[in-house]
């Protein structure tokens, strides 16, 4: 309950004074948006299905390129953690390619796959793909070694091992660079839509751009951070909640 | 060394027929020359015989460690061995050899006289740190080993039914293993390695961390357990007491490299109890025994620390 009132008084100050300034209209409303013209434009945006249509196509993409990056991700960052030349060779690569922001391989998406939906793949797949191997990779390291011995020991052998055992023992290492790999792979989809048109939020959002529409804009950009914020408060609080309840103090992870 | 002239002679006090049925005899294994093995053929198979068995490290290019130096032991089925060493003998080695964790560099490990390969849930080992596993429920780390063996489900839960009841847990079967004491882990651990229906149990330290009362009745459970289920136990322990207290044979292995150094049937009459004075006694001459062994690794540790 109190929070609740915290939370009405913080966001009731900017709100007020969002509705004086344009109400006072210092500025025209194409530059600067009136709240009731942003909940218009969202509650048409609605109404016409083109949010949902944009929604659901964004989320898709996500679907699919995050969930090559999670398997992928995983895989890789196993080699690395259980090789030795993979760690000296791609190891160190990792970290320098992490810091190329993801929109610079939408060049090379283009050209290799054409304006297709196979290239924004692409580049949500090389947004979040090193994040989840470098935290899969670190995580195996700090995994203590007594769960796989424990799990040989009670016949569990290859795959099985893998499923059963670490994989389950790792998760509470891995799921900051989880949590993570899903930030950066929605960044790079969004990114992605903008320049790259084909709809989705992104293309959304530049359309309210071209028509000069401030409104839709300012309703799309509201939008993305909803369903991000829903993804987290739904997906990951529910997984480190469940980790806690199980682990107890869920130990420490390093991303 | 100071004389014990009741040890020996002790006779049965009033009331307490079960703990002293027999005076303690201590005595180095007679008939059961480790040493000659296998010239002289026994009656049976023993279940777990280790032949000649070396482990070396390499430590860097010329330096090796010699950590188990051509050891020799049968146990028969059944039977409750204890091994004792200083720390740094090797004795938790030993057991991952069983246990088909590590590989011996020369020797081997017959199981009923097969060479054993790899692990296997013949044997189950429980780990010092136990490994219990932080995800599962206490019913589904006891079902674990069965799961991986794919058997059927009414099997399972009839399974965990039984030994969660074996060790007292039974209430606690949903709970995590976090939300347990230390005593109630190493319970679980027990019966998970039970439940795989093992014929060999290799316990590693079991209850080293815990306090000394838990640590007593969990000596009475394994007893009981041990007499109900009629496995065969190898224990490792650093503590004599613990080990005169639980086993039908103790074993004393040498400071690196690893030997076995003596054997020692404990024929007190069972149930015993950590205060008997037969098993103080008893204790006591094979620490005098071990003392030598200790004040080795301690040596080795003071030199170490000097060459720094």
């Amino acid at each position: 309950m109190k929070r609740t009132v915290s939370y009405v008084l913080f966001y009731s100050v900017p709100i007020a004074l969002w509705v004086i300034l344009a109400k006072l209209r210092v500025w025209p409303p194409y530059i600067f948006p009136t709240p009731w013209g942003v909940v218009e434009a969202l509650w048409a945006g609605f109404a016409d299905h083109s949010f949902w249509i944009a929604i659901a196509v964004s989320m898709r993409r996500m679907l699919v390129g995050y969930g090559v990056s999670v398997v992928f991700g995983m895989i890789l960052g196993l080699g690395i953690a259980s090789s030795k030349f993979l760690e000296e060779t791609v190891g160190g690569l990792l970290v320098s390619l992490q810091s190329l922001p993801s929109i610079c391989w939408l060049p090379i998406a283009v050209l290799w796959f054409g304006l297709t939906e196979k290239a924004i793949l692409f580049v949500v797949v090389m947004g979040s793909l090193l994040s989840v191997t470098i935290s899969m990779e670190t995580g195996r390291r700090q995994l203590p070694k007594i769960y796989s011995m424990a799990g040989r020991n009670l016949g569990a052998k290859g795959l099985q091992l893998f499923l059963y055992v670490t994989l389950p023992a790792s998760l509470p290492y891995i799921v900051t660079g989880l949590k993570q790999g899903w930030a950066f792979a929605w960044r790079s989809l969004i990114s992605g839509e903008m320049i790259f048109v084909s709809l989705g939020l992104g293309q959304l959002l530049m359309m309210g751009r071209d028509l000069n529409d401030m409104s839709q804009v300012i309703a799309v950009m509201v939008l993305i951070i909803a369903l991000g914020y829903l993804v987290d408060g739904l997906v990951f609080k529910t997984l480190e909640r469940r980790l806690e309840e199980r682990w107890g103090l869920v130990p420490a992870a390093t991303a | 060394m100071t004389p014990t002239p009741n040890s020996r002679t002790a006779t049965p006090e009033a009331g307490s027929e079960h703990r002293l049925a027999r005076t303690a005899l201590l005595h180095p294994c007679e008939g059961n020359d480790f040493r000659v093995f296998p010239a002289r053929t026994p009656a049976s198979t023993p279940k777990v015989a280790l032949n000649d068995i070396c482990l070396a490290y390499s430590v860097n290019a010329k330096g090796k460690l010699i950590a188990l130096d051509h050891i020799n032991l049968q146990v028969q089925r059944g039977e409750f061995l204890c091994v004792v060493g200083p720390s740094g003998c090797g004795k938790s080695t030993l057991l991952h050899l069983v246990a088909g964790l590590q590989r011996q560099t020369s020797g081997e490990v017959l199981i009923d006289g097969r060479a054993v390969v790899g692990t296997g849930t013949d044997r189950i080992l429980i780990f010092q740190e136990l490994g219990l596993f932080p995800w599962l429920t206490v019913a589904q780390n006891v079902e674990f080993g069965m799961r991986m063996k794919a058997a059927p489900m009414l099997e399972r839960a009839a399974k965990v039914d039984r030994y969660l009841r074996l060790v007292h847990l039974r209430q606690f079967k949903d709970s995590y293993i976090h939300q347990l004491s230390g005593g109630m882990r190493q319970r679980v651990a027990l019966a998970r390695a039970l439940a795989t229906e093992p014929d060999v149990l290799l316990m590693d330290e079991p209850f080293a961390a815990l306090d000394a009362q838990t640590r007593d009745l969990l000596h009475d459970e394994l007893e009981r357990i041990w007499a109900e289920t009629g496995r065969t136990i190898i224990f490792v322990t650093h503590n004599v007491r613990e080990a005169v207290r639980l086993g039908d044979r103790v074993v004393l292995l040498t400071f690196r490299p690893g030997k076995v150094k003596s054997e020692y049937c404990i024929e007190l009459a069972r149930p015993r109890h950590l205060e008997d004075l037969e098993v103080a006694s008893t204790a006591r001459d094979i620490l005098n025994d071990l003392r030598e062994e200790i004040n080795k690794s301690l040596e080795a540790e003071y030199d170490h620390e000097a060459n720094r």
